[in-house]
């Protein structure tokens, strides 16, 4: 079930990821597409074939080259000053002008001969500190020198590009959320894991990512399906998909209570379900990204169609020829198809039942825009005694709920509540400090683990319980610090 | 059990976690006719243990009990014996994450330690990946490999007994990923370049100090090394509490109370806060942090090899 680490070449079809510096886009490698990405146009057709990794320079004409190393050649005579107490913003130290530079791109010429002469026809930067200058071509280096880095999509490369662009569809869980809740889950291979999420599919993903195929997942949605846009932006091999089932949360009741029934579905559910992840997932999308052009006309749509998407306009495009030529034939044919594909629909869900119903679940992993209290009171049936599981929330207060709820129903224990704070530094000889802005919230997690739940005198062994766990805030002993 | 996949029972030879309560629990190795001691009394290991569901409560001899837990590496992060300073689960998650280990990844580490992060990195790349990890200190070898045996692990990883600084892993481009935890990390850069594939793979370097981050950093430029990026990842933790806050007397009339802002009566406020006007305190639901926290593990070099 394994596929190649990094060393995979780029092939056509593939889902990659495009990389800017610290911002990414998730692309699929097609022929003949035209990719806009950091207000820059180009076509991916000579990246295929490359290593994964790397990079890229955009020519004339939106062509890809691999970027050869080249010396460093921009300060030959190694002229700084050492300090800036001459040195007066009259906003006349650039002798070229917007026009100037505006023809040089228009020329064609490459971003680092840009650079070079901005350098030179600064009358400043031989006055500025060594730092100084290294900063300034830094900065000029980020504008004009088009590099783009092609890498493989992972849990690492989705989950910072999903925070970073599109936070609002993921309820802002931030990337080292994400990698505490596979922790604190036991995400691995073999398991057999219970996901509720509305994260574009992102955490679905990311279990999938560790489990590497092997095992199960049983996906609960709410709506008419689930949404997997940023699933399919991982790229996995059709076989994990194998052992991914799906279960709609509306009918977690009647499973339940035992009177689930695939028969009291409604008609159509095939139908209902396109209609709902129309409205769940796409339209949505595209309606965010629309928002998001008015309020920056800057910046681009966030994300690329995903490779799901594409695939069904074509396969319509496909269907539209086919239907003119032989209309009577195809209709025939599409009532018998959606009858396939209902009893096929009908024997997935028996299976995801039946799957539920053991009631032996290696972990449950909530990550959504609901309450979690309810989410959680039900879907814990469901797992197995001695197993993790892990709610992640935007905000605190609910999981503050949530607890108390849990410690009354008791069969739970080692209840944590917690955060992580990310810091990123820079780290450069004589200049290492704190990144200037961090992120304010990444959300909330609440953990725990279930044990065999007794029924009937839960209350008074509950009590006993609460006052077992009662954390003594006086007992925090701080753990022995590394130097 | 093992420490790569779940059991339901309890069986001879496992190792378990018996839990006392917050925070309090311990590592047991499951043995016909042992017995263990606890503050609730004598656990008989054939008669309470052996059979039993993982997730049991067991009661003990004193009456009390404990509830005996399945073992994960990061309960045994919590409870292993120290044989030096370990890695926590929260710096081992981002760690695991950002070096995109995955079932089949193939990983260099270095020290062993204690094995805390070998077990979770262990966990990840079964059952198809395999850890080399490389300890310098002989006793910690042997005693890391011992326990390797017991956890069932064993088959997914090789520990060797040198100095990774002078001599490396002992593999060449064969790692998806490498992990360095050793006072100069800097010296082991090149070998982690030549332990890693010739197609690239990622790197991660954990120091406490600024400076060794420095060394580590100009290390990996000069080995080629890109997309390096220094981060540090705290854990906050909070205690769940009902605070009652006093309503100060300014005076009013009692009737003029209600008007002064809280609602005893309305049922949304049910549960996150409720006033108590009687007794003159409002009651709400906190999550007030600890007291004292851990404000530093250590700073996370993450690189790339392409």
């Amino acid at each position: 079930a394994m596929e190649g680490g990094p060393s995979a070449r780029i092939r056509e079809g593939d889902c990659a990821v495009l990389k800017r510096d610290e911002v990414f886009k998730a692309v699929s490698v097609l022929r003949r597409r035209k990719i806009i990405f950091e207000k820059q146009w180009f076509y991916l057709d000579n990246a295929i074939g490359h290593i994964y990794g790397t990079t890229f320079e955009v020519t004339s004409g939106g062509n890809l080259q691999p970027k050869q190393e080249v010396e460093e050649t921009t300060t030959e005579t190694k002229e700084a000053g050492t300090d800036n107490r001459n040195i007066v913003d009259d906003g006349k130290s650039q002798k070229l002008t917007h026009d100037d530079i505006k023809a040089l791109k228009d020329k064609g010429i490459k971003g680092q001969e840009i650079v070079q002469q901005l350098i030179e026809n600064s009358t400043t930067f031989r006055d500025k500190t060594e730092f100084a200058q290294d900063k300034y071509i830094k900065k000029k280096k980020k504008k004009y020198e088009a590099v783009i880095t092609i890498v493989k999509p992972s849990t690492r490369i989705l989950s910072t590009m999903y925070y970073a662009r599109e936070p609002g569809k993921i309820n802002h869980l931030r990337y080292d959320t994400l990698a505490q809740m596979l922790t604190l889950g036991n995400i691995r291979a073999g398991n057999k894991m219970i996901v509720m999420e509305t994260c574009a599919g992102l955490v679905l993903g990311a279990v999938m990512e560790r489990m590497g195929g092997y095992g199960s997942i049983i996906q609960m949605y709410p709506g008419g399906g689930p949404v997997r846009a940023a699933t399919s932006c991982f790229g996995f091999p059709k076989p994990f998909f194998d052992n991914l089932h799906e279960f709609p949360l509306s009918k977690v009741q009647s499973l339940l209570s035992g009177t689930f029934s695939t028969e009291t579905l409604p008609a159509d559910p095939e139908d209902n379900a396109l209609v709902e992840e129309e409205s769940n997932g796409l339209s949505e999308e595209k309606q965010s990204s629309l928002q998001e052009t008015e309020e920056e006309p800057a910046t681009e749509a966030p994300m690329e169609i995903s490779p799901a998407e594409e695939q069904d306009t074509m396969d319509i495009n496909a269907e539209d020829v086919e239907f003119k030529e032989n209309k009577e034939k195809e209709n025939k044919e599409n009532v018998r198809e959606k009858q396939i594909k209902q009893w096929e629909r009908r024997k997935k869900l028996k299976e995801a039942a039946a799957l539920l119903r053991e009631k032996n679940a290696d972990g449950l992993i909530v990550a959504s825009k609901f309450h979690p209290t309810p989410l959680l009171l039900s879907l814990l049936e469901f797992v197995a005694p001695s197993r993790p599981f892990v709610v992640y929330c935007q905000y605190k207060e609910p999981l503050l709920e949530c607890y108390t709820k849990l410690r009354e129903r008791g069969g739970v224990i080692n209840l944590k509540l917690s955060e992580t704070w990310l810091r990123n530094y820079q780290v450069l000889p004589d200049r290492s400090h704190p990144k200037l802005t961090m992120s304010g919230g990444g959300g909330y997690l609440l953990s725990g683990i279930t044990v065999v739940l007794e029924k009937g005198k839960s209350d008074s062994s509950n009590s006993e319980a609460l006052k077992m766990e009662e954390p003594s805030s006086k007992r925090c002993k701080l753990q022995d610090l590394p130097c | 059990m093992s420490f790569v996949e779940y059991g339901d029972t309890i069986k001879d030879g496992d190792t378990a976690i018996v839990f006392l309560g917050h925070e309090s629990m311990f590592p047991v190795k499951v043995q016909h006719g042992s017995v263990t001691q606890t503050k609730y009394g004598v656990i008989r290991h054939s008669t309470d243990l052996i059979g039993k569901k993982y997730g049991s409560k067991v009661t003990c001899s004193k009456g009390g009990w404990v509830f005996i837990l399945h073992p994960t590496p990061e309960l045994w992060t919590m409870n292993l014996p120290h044989r030096t300073q370990i890695l926590y689960s929260t710096d081992i998650s981002i760690i695991t994450m950002m070096l995109e280990l995955k079932p089949g990844s193939i990983v260099c580490e270095s020290g062993t330690g204690s094995g805390s992060l070998s077990h979770a990195l262990i966990r990840t790349v079964a059952p198809t990946g395999h850890l080399y990890t490389v300890e310098f200190h002989q006793q910690r070898a042997e005693k890391a490999r011992e326990e390797f045996r017991e956890h069932g692990v064993e088959h997914l990883v090789t520990v060797t007994n040198q100095d990774v600084c002078k001599n490396g892993f002992g593999v060449s481009n064969i790692a998806d990923a490498v992990f360095l935890d050793i006072p100069s990390p800097w010296e082991a850069i090149g070998h982690a370049k030549s332990a890693l594939k010739a197609e690239g793979g990622r790197i991660c370097s954990f120091s406490p100090c600024i400076e060794q981050v420095q060394r580590t950093c100009l290390a990996m430029e000069e080995s080629g090394f890109t997309e390096i990026n220094t981060l540090e990842i705290l854990l906050r933790v909070y205690n769940v509490r009902t605070v009652s806050l006093q309503i100060p007397d300014l005076g009013k009339a009692a009737e003029d109370n209600s008007s002064a802002g809280f609602d005893s009566s309305s049922p949304s406020h049910q549960g996150s806060s409720c006033a108590n006007l009687q007794q003159g305190t409002v009651q709400f639901k906190s999550g007030v942090p600890l007291r004292e926290v851990v404000g530093h593990t250590g700073y996370l070099t993450f690189a790339t090899k392409s």
